[in-house]
């Protein structure tokens, strides 16, 4: 497994870029230490597939130098790079047995035929496919065939890292389930690198330790999910985690609170006045508690998701959800308040650190 | 599936229907007729029943033109099929000899096959021939009249030349059609480029192929014009497939009643095998 | 009104559809939910006519149409791979099914401009469907379903191929979408909280066959049968068979589960217990359950919530809890059921309801 350094790295598909516009891929500085799940997070066309593609060998960077574990492998061609890929549909060969899959690129490699049925069948049992292992590719279900694509990048022990390009876009959402699961578990087991590209917040969430957002062509955080979740450093990260997403609400600071059209929120920390920017200050439907007593909301649509429910209205003309329990009772004369730990306040969409957060 | 009739459309087959009457049905039945006929010639015909029929299947000479058919067709098949696989493996997949491999490929099976055979015929003579007068010139005893083993490589070349095309843009379509995917999964598995055409290119190629076997096989059993050019059947009958015989036989000898019968069994035969391919097409297509 | 009675549809040797029963009201979003291959497609073939049932008839407003073909029904349809005129601009894709209805321009310039202003397309009018994003193609192909005002518009998991966040979007005003025209909506989708948040009627399917259809939460909340409870649950549904004694459903251990007051009166023996992962959690909810002892298999963090995977005498659970917790694989926790949310299902499978109590 290897370290996997991102340094200055910027591409652009057109020979002679010259503004920061025609770059599909803007400046990345970053390490990603042995052993780290990571996600490349975003929507269509934030550059996190040129990403991938950059890491795994089918491009190479217009600027920058890639380097596994000290070693600079720019210049290298994916095979000598020394990295696996599962792709966003099955890859597998389906001539051969399931069995036979595995062992492909451990033979193509002049491994000897003992090793071979060792590490095949070591990497059998990790997938769950051991029953499996004589049946031809061909007829196994789209899951069984995306660990079988998983499989040929863990048997062999050499591996840098594991990429996934989307790998669960042709599963059915209760395999989904079972296969996000797996994927965690082994990567607790074997402790494998890997970067994992998807445009669900909920898989990259779940799966990575840190993850990437990204939006057009450039990184807009890095962090854990919990950090992303409770202090997105952009509203476009608000946004896009957490469904729903944020709320985002211009407001007036003033010192210690901040005032949306007559009301005013407590903020547990005075925040400095920017002049000319745009303030905003950003909330989760999490954070919204929807009771009598606060300031006064008007309900447009409650949607009851099963589990929950999810309260949308607006406060003082502006767009509001909210999220309330299963069971819990909506009182004819709703009012929301909003929790001071879930608070955040961004000018010009960028987040101002108060120093007294949580 | 199941779809729901649409009769207005039926009278638009109706003209086809007329055209395919006059010019296959009724021939058809006409040579049905004459093959279960004698004539002595003015028209005067006797019931012969299937005496053509078993005459022909005991005859020495429908079964040696038999024998070249089934000889001829197996060569060609592996020659072209192999070969049209290498070439279509080797022709660009993106950019601008895209277009120019495709027109390349295209036009040998542009040119009317009596101008196949004539050119063929005029380029094998020693006299005046390009290849016949290179050929002698460099000492070869070449001379497609005359010897037999010559007549067939001319022909065997003659067919490769015009039909490899086929295969190869029937192959090339195939290999159009695999996903970048798996060329890239296939780097990073380590495969050597052997594996690469075994595993991925040639069983995603399985259908083409099947197609492209069964149509070189049905137009080289059938095949008329193009020998017939280049050789008229000889030297003697070396060259003689059942179609140039059948036309002796017809038009030649004026035998009607036992062409008819030969072409009978001969429709048959293609028939059969078409069948036989139909079959394991569709048997393919369901198991997967 | 759609009517389909006792349709079947049979493929060679394969039966695609088994013998489907449904009524469909005018000005109402039914959903077909089920996985991949479970005859959502086939069935919504077969309403629209591309397809003819093998056995059983279909009826609109009263009328039998199942012989009729799909040129001849007002049908509108909207796949899952964004499917427009690629030659024509967004007005003309719009305009398509007016101008084959020979509507005078008048009326084609006005409904195409409603069209696009419902679906927020109308700065795009002059541009082809293929300069534009997934999303705004998936528009354009529901704006050139809606102007046709059919009476009936299928959607074939029509935001399957967009992103998560473009599919929230769409999802919030599609709503909105189907009430303006007062049509048949049938929507096929494999996601249980597509379904939840699209609200209406579901059919759940599975295997060519429909196993419930009613109001969307009616089928969350009160499954007719295991099936459909399964199908209809995301994260997968917890359950475990368990004897039953008197008022208590045993655990083993000596730990048990109080059996629903309304339930007290089934016969002793093994049932089929189910329960949504969000009513599991660390903390007692209801009092008197007593805690079980679950080993934990690895947890999932999502924002504000975690999933942690349990395997509790070797049934897997997931249990959806508030806040993050990170445990250590093989932990062991104690975790309470909410018994005030069971789901019983006999071992046939069929959901134990008390004879009084009717399912809404």
């Amino acid at each position: 497994m290897a370290r996997i350094e991102l340094d200055h790295i910027r591409h652009s598909y057109s020979p002679n870029p010259r503004s920061d516009a025609d770059y599909a891929l803007k400046e990345v500085d970053h390490t990603f230490d042995d052993g780290t799940a990571c996600a490349l997070l975003g929507p269509s066309g934030c550059g996190k597939t040129t990403l991938l593609n950059i890491i795994s060998g089918l491009l190479t960077p217009s600027e920058g130098r890639l380097r596994f574990n000290a070693d600079d492998v720019t210049g290298l061609s994916t095979q000598e790079r020394n990295i696996a890929q599962v792709f966003q549909f099955p890859v597998i060969y389906d001539t051969m047995t399931v069995y036979d899959n595995l062992a492909f690129p451990l033979r193509n490699r002049g491994v000897s035929p003992g090793e071979v049925d060792r590490k095949v069948r070591e990497t059998l049992d990790m997938i769950d496919l051991s029953d499996w292992a004589n049946r031809r590719a061909r007829g196994l279900t789209a899951d069984q065939k995306q660990k079988i694509s998983l499989g040929r990048g863990l048997v062999r022990s050499d591996v840098n890292a594991i990429l996934f390009d989307e790998p669960l876009t042709v599963i059915d959402p209760h395999m989904k389930w079972m296969l996000r699961s797996q994927l965690k578990q082994l990567h607790r087991r074997v402790g494998f690198t890997m970067v994992y590209v998807t445009h669900d917040q909920t898989e990259a969430l779940t799966f990575a330790d840190k993850v990437v957002v990204m939006f057009e062509g450039g990184i807009v955080q890095i962090g854990t999910p919990t950090e992303l979740f409770e202090r997105p450093s952009h509203t476009f990260v608000g946004y896009f985690i957490g469904s729903p997403g944020m709320n985002v609400l211009p407001v007036e600071i003033d010192g210690t609170s901040a005032r949306i059209g007559g009301l005013d929120v407590r903020l547990s920390a005075p925040v400095p006045s920017r002049s000319g920017a745009r303030m905003e200050l950003g909330i989760r439907p999490e954070f919204v508690t929807l009771g009598r007593t606060g300031a006064p909301f008007e309900i447009t649509k409650i949607e009851d998701v099963g589990r929950q429910k999810i309260v949308r209205g607006t406060l003082a003309g502006h767009r509001i959800a909210a999220i309330v329990a299963e069971d819990s009772e909506i009182p004819a004369e709703p009012r929301i308040e909003f929790d001071p730990r879930g608070i955040n306040v961004y000018a010009d969409s960028w987040r101002i650190e108060t120093g007294a957060q949580r | 599936m199941n779809k729901s009739w649409n009769n207005r459309a039926w009278f638009m087959v109706v003209p086809v229907l007329v055209l395919v009457l006059f010019s296959a049905a009724i021939p058809l039945m006409t040579v049905v007729n004459y093959s279960v006929q004698d004539t002595f010639g003015q028209n005067v015909f006797f019931w012969a029943g299937t005496d053509w029929f078993r005459d022909m299947l005991v005859s020495d000479r429908f079964w040696s033109a038999m024998g070249r058919n089934l000889a001829f067709s197996a060569i060609i098949l592996a020659i072209e099929i192999p070969l049209g696989i290498i070439i279509a493996l080797n022709m660009p997949r993106r950019g601008w000899g895209v277009p120019v491999c495709l027109v390349l490929m295209s036009l040998p099976l542009l040119i009317p096959w009596n101008v196949v055979g004539t050119i063929w015929q005029v380029f094998g003579r020693i006299d005046i021939g390009l290849l016949g007068r290179t050929l002698y010139s460099l000492g070869i005893d070449y001379n497609y009249v005359n010897d037999p083993f010559d007549a067939w490589v001319t022909v065997i070349v003659m067919d490769v030349w015009h039909w490899t095309s086929l295969v190869v843009l029937l192959c090339y379509a195939g290999l159009v059609s695999i996903p970048d995917a798996y060329y890239q999964a296939a780097k990073i598995d380590g495969a050597s480029r052997w594996a690469v055409f075994r595993y991925i290119q040639l069983p995603k190629m399985n259908r083409v192929l099947l197609i492209a076997v069964l149509l070189r096989f049905m137009d080289s059993f059938m095949i008329y014009t193009e020998p017939f050019v280049v050789t008229g059947g000889g030297p003697g009958n070396s060259t003689t497939f059942l179609s140039i015989d059948l036309v002796k036989m017809a038009i030649g000898q004026f035998d009607l009643g036992p062409a008819a019968a030969m072409s009978l069994i001969y429709f048959l035969i293609i028939l059969l095998m078409s069948w036989v391919f139909y079959t394991v097409m569709t048997n393919y297509d369901s198991e997967r | 009104m759609l009517e389909l009675k006792n349709v079947s549809l049979e493929v060679g040797a394969d039966t695609w559809i088994d013998d489907v029963s449904l009524s469909l009201e005018k000005g109402t979003l039914n959903l077909l939910l089920g996985p991949t291959l479970s005859g959502k497609t086939s069935l919504m073939r077969l309403m629209a006519g591309l397809d003819r049932p093998t056995s059983g008839e279909i009826w609109f407003d009263g009328k039998d149409v199942t012989g009729v073909a799909v040129q001849k029904r007002n049908v509108a349809m909207v796949y899952q791979q964004f499917i427009n005129y690629p030659a024509m601009t967004v007005y003309e894709n719009i305009a398509s099914p007016l101008r084959v209805a020979r509507a005078p321009a008048q009326q084609i310039e006005t409904e195409v401009r409603r069209a696009a202003e419902l679906l927020k397309l109308t700065p795009y009018l002059d541009r082809t469907p293929l300069s534009l994003s997934g999303g705004q193609q998936q528009r354009t192909a529901l704006a050139r379903a809606i102007v046709k005002n059919a009476s009936l518009v299928l959607l074939d998991e029509p935001l399957a191929n967009l992103d998560y966040k473009l599919r929230e979007e769409l999802r919030e005003e599609l709503p909105k979408i189907f009430s303006e025209t007062g049509a048949i909506f049938v929507y096929a989708t494999t996601e249980p909280q597509e379904a939840l948040l699209l609200s209406g009627h579901t059919a759940t399917l599975s295997e060519g066959r429909v196993t419930q259809f009613g109001p969307t939460l009616d089928v969350f909340r009160n499954p007719d049968d295991l099936l459909t409870a399964r199908t209809f649950s995301d994260p997968p549904l917890n359950t475990i068979t368990l004897p039953k004694q008197g008022a208590k459903f045993s655990l083993g251990g000596g730990a048990d589960l109080p059996v629903p007051s309304d339930l007290a009166g089934i016969a002793d023996g093994e049932y089929t217990i189910g329960f949504q992962p969000h009513h599991l959690s660390l903390d007692a909810q209801t009092a008197g359950t007593q805690p079980i002892r679950a080993r934990v298999l690895v947890t999932e963090i999502t924002g504000s919530e975690s999933f942690v995977h349990l395997d509790f005498a070797g049934s897997r659970w997931v249990m959806l809890t508030h806040g993050i917790k990170s445990f250590e694989p093989d932990e062991t926790v104690n975790i309470h059921i909410d018994t005030r949310h069971l789901l019983v299902f006999d071992m046939q499978g069929q959901a134990v309801r008390p004879p009084v109590r009717r399912a809404a």
